[in-house]
């Protein structure tokens, strides 16, 4: 296998970007990667999205998308595994750039959730229909019955989940990406709409728009589009059964755990080499649950985390620099990206006041449904 | 809801019908053709107990359009005496009394409509037991 690395980076704002439609939000944000290295050509394309069909109506986006890139003919594929669709789509044009097939690939994420699709339904579309959603269960209600099954199993409380919600948007008021851009106290995440107990409304992460794309190479061309390569040293992907009822324990992401050994790995690293990590954070039960699942931190340390600072910008493993889903926001297929290029910008010493000083080496982590599938990156800079 | 589609899950909806493994004798539902745990392939049909006991549990306040008239309502996985977990909502209760532990028996009800004045769509939803 060939050594891969990210020489680009591009995305949209995440918002409600009523102005933008899907190919729009695409077309910004892979032109933008493509500039960033001065490319002008690429062998291949894959565009993670999990719902252009129900969302807009639309599917076909390989296609489509590399047509409006101005480059109908090349090799374009849409890549979907819910939420999990961005990140699934870097670890193929990884896969693809490693294996020789492709020189320079195009690794995209897009969604269009604000075009009056019911979005609550489109997203419940990622659970089992047939013994899941038949009985009335939401996605919010999925993860309050892991945050439920979890708080039985162990000493965490409302107030734990609230804080993560807290950091991440102290750490998103920092992110002109970001689609909240400002701070939450404590009371106003405690005090906000209950959704599905014991998850409120200032728990969950938004609904969005937008865009994130980044330019995959060998390492060895690297040089020829950037000073500053980072590469892809590991890469894991996991599914665990997609009913919440068919898990061994509904307060366990095996998923997730399988995905970051496979990675820590093919990286030869352990988590305790992390300096940074972007981390799944959809609910923010769901931040915790991932932290201890990837080995950041021990469980009673993963529940405490944005309490005791530990996994704020400064702490011991920063988490979600960028604002998270929470407050960067989900456009659900761009995440996995937008969580890449966090990383990217990190490793690269570019991500100005949310800056990790001296992060080396960094992890994305990115999930689908209820935790039945996830992909784990780790990045280094080079 | 197309309703060959609901026809076709009448076995597990309407009789709780599961399979359990002759090899390691973990019990799936609804029923499946090869065991998701052990592979094996001889799997025979059981039926689950109409009773079981609440693994996890939400309150859903913002519900999906279908349910809507129905919220708040308690949601719940059930562990049956057989091993098998189900998903159901948890009615004739305060839904905020729901909670891990809590014994239930799985009764017949209507369970939602299907949209364009389809047909009623039928399963079980738990009940607090002696409530």
């Amino acid at each position: 296998m060939r050594e891969v690395a990210i020489v680009g980076a591009g995305m949209t704002r995440f918002g409600e970007l009523w102005q933008s439609s899907l190919r729009d939000l695409f077309v910004e944000a892979a032109d933008e990667a493509l500039r960033a290295a001065g490319a002008d050509h690429v062998d291949s394309i894959f565009v993670g999205n999990m719902s252009g069909g129900q969302f807009v109506g639309q599917e076909h986006l390989g296609p489509l998308m590399a047509d409006h890139l101005g480059m109908a003919g090349v090799a374009a594929t849409r890549v979907e595994s819910a939420c999990a669709s961005g990140g699934v789509a870097l670890r193929l044009g990884f896969i693809e750039v490693a294996s020789g097939m492709s020189d320079l690939v195009l690794a995209t994420g897009v969604e269009k959730m604000t075009d009056g699709a019911d979005v609550t339904n489109v997203l419940a579309s990622a659970a089992d229909q047939e013994n899941e959603v038949y009985h009335g269960i939401t996605f919010p209600g999925l993860y309050a019955m892991i945050a439920r099954a979890y708080m039985t199993e162990n000493d965490l409380t409302e107030e734990d989940i609230s804080w993560v919600a807290v950091k991440n948007h102290k750490h998103g008021a920092m992110n002109p990406k970001a689609q909240f851009q400002h701070e939450v106290t404590l009371e106003q995440v405690m005090n906000s709409t209950m959704v599905s107990d014991p998850l409120r409304l200032l728990h969950c992460s938004p609904v969005s728009d937008g865009a994130a794309a980044v330019l995959l190479c060998p390492l060895e061309q690297a040089r020829k589009y950037t000073d500053r390569p980072v590469r892809i040293v590991g890469s894991g992907l996991a599914t665990a059964p997609m009913a919440l009822a068919h898990r061994p324990d509904p307060a366990r992401l095996d998923a997730v755990a399988r995905s970051a050994e496979r990675a820590y790995g093919m990286a030869h690293v352990t988590p305790g080499d992390i300096q940074v990590a972007e981390v799944h954070d959809c609910f923010s039960i769901a931040e915790i649950c991932c932290i201890e699942a990837l080995g950041l931190l021990e469980r009673e340390a993963a529940v405490k985390g944005a309490v005791t600072g530990c996994t704020a910008l400064g702490g011991r493993i920063p988490v979600n620099t960028s604002g998270g889903l929470k407050a960067k926001g989900h456009p659900v297929g761009a995440t996995g990206i937008a969580q890449t290029i966090e990383i990217f910008e990190q490793l690269r010493g570019e991500a100005g006041d949310r800056q990790v000083e001296g992060a080396r080496l960094g992890l994305t982590q990115n999930m689908g449904g209820s935790g039945a599938s996830s992909v784990v990156h780790i990045f280094e800079g080079v | 809801m197309p309703s060959p589609r609901y026809w076709r899950e009448i076995p597990n909806r309407f009789r709780l019908e599961a399979a359990r493994c002759t090899g390691c004798g973990t019990v799936a539902f609804p029923a499946r053709t090869i065991c998701p745990k052990c592979r094996g392939r001889e799997l025979e049909s059981v039926r689950l107990s109409r009773h079981g006991k609440v693994v996890t549990s939400t309150v859903v306040r913002v519900a999906p359009d279908e349910f809507m008239m129905e919220a708040p309502y308690a949601m719940a996985v059930i562990e049956t005496p057989e091993g098998a977990r189900l998903m159901t909502q948890v009615v004739d209760c305060d839904p905020d009394t729901v909670g891990p532990g809590m014994e239930v028996d799985l009764v017949f009800r209507l369970i939602r409509k299907e949209d364009h004045g389809g047909i009623l769509c039928y399963g079980h939803k738990a009940v607090p037991v002696g409530g």
